[in-house]
């Protein structure tokens, strides 16, 4: 018999890249990044292999020592903390956002600001409405976009 | 949040042709309401993801304020309240 339970390693080590693969990989295409769904997959297949990894720690037989037993419950617990983690960061956590109710609605006037661009420049909204367009026609407005600040 | 020089470096490794602003003190991030105290890696603060669609007048014709910092306004979005400015 297999001393080395294949399937409960690999369900670990599956939770573990179905949660870094988020950030890393899934998180660079909108189609899996606004809902997580291919890391879900991951998940469920990491489950998989792990039910499998019980089963077979857990055997009838006499094969299966104490030790394999409380390691297979080990690496599923484990499991279920990454699994635990990934769910509360994408969905509870990164709801945490400030109401921001005073930020301007439509139809409000769009603050004025002077900023520092990429050359050391110092450019207003103002300036930013009016300079027209790279093709010579005039402004027709300008796309805001407010970044995190990292990732 | 980043200083000018950061912006630079990051603009021309992703080859952005946009204008880049830079916000260090968030001063702007403020004025639009859009702080995140604390919020940061190290502690700092950080902005909450917004987009704003202004018309040549400085009205705001449309906005995105996402409940979710994983979901941005995707480029078609933009571009359909883009097609609304004169």
């Amino acid at each position: 018999m297999r001393k080395f339970n294949l399937s409960a390693w690999a369900g670990f080590l599956l939770s573990v890249v179905a949660f870094i693969s988020y950030p890393f990989v899934f998180a660079r295409w909108s189609i899996t990044r606004d809902f997580p769904w291919a890391n879900l997959v991951l998940f469920g297949f990491a489950v998989v292999l792990l039910t499998i990894g019980m089963r077979r720690a857990f055997a009838a037989d006499r094969s299966h020592p104490k030790r394999a037993k409380i390691a297979a419950s080990l690496l599923v617990t484990l499991s279920m903390l990454v699994l635990g983690l990934f769910l509360f960061s994408t969905f509870i956590m990164a709801r945490w956002l400030p109401a921001s109710h005073g930020a301007p609605q439509v139809g409000q006037k769009a603050p004025d600001f002077t900023l520092t661009d990429t050359n050391g420049k110092r450019v207003s909204l103002g300036e930013i409405l009016t300079t027209s367009a790279t093709n010579g026609q005039a402004s027709k407005g300008a796309l805001l976009i407010f970044y995190r600040g990292y990732w | 949040m980043d200083s000018p020089e950061v912006t630079r470096d990051l603009c021309a490794k992703a080859g952005y042709t946009f204008t880049f602003l830079s916000d260090p003190k968030a001063e702007a991030i403020r004025r639009y309401d859009l702080l995140h105290a604390g919020a940061g890696i190290n502690g700092q603060d950080i902005a909450r993801p917004a987009e704003f669609l202004v018309d040549a007048s400085g009205t705001v014709r449309w906005l995105n304020l996402t409940e979710n910092y994983w979901v941005r306004a995707r480029p078609e979005q933009i571009l359909e309240a883009a097609k609304t400015l004169r």
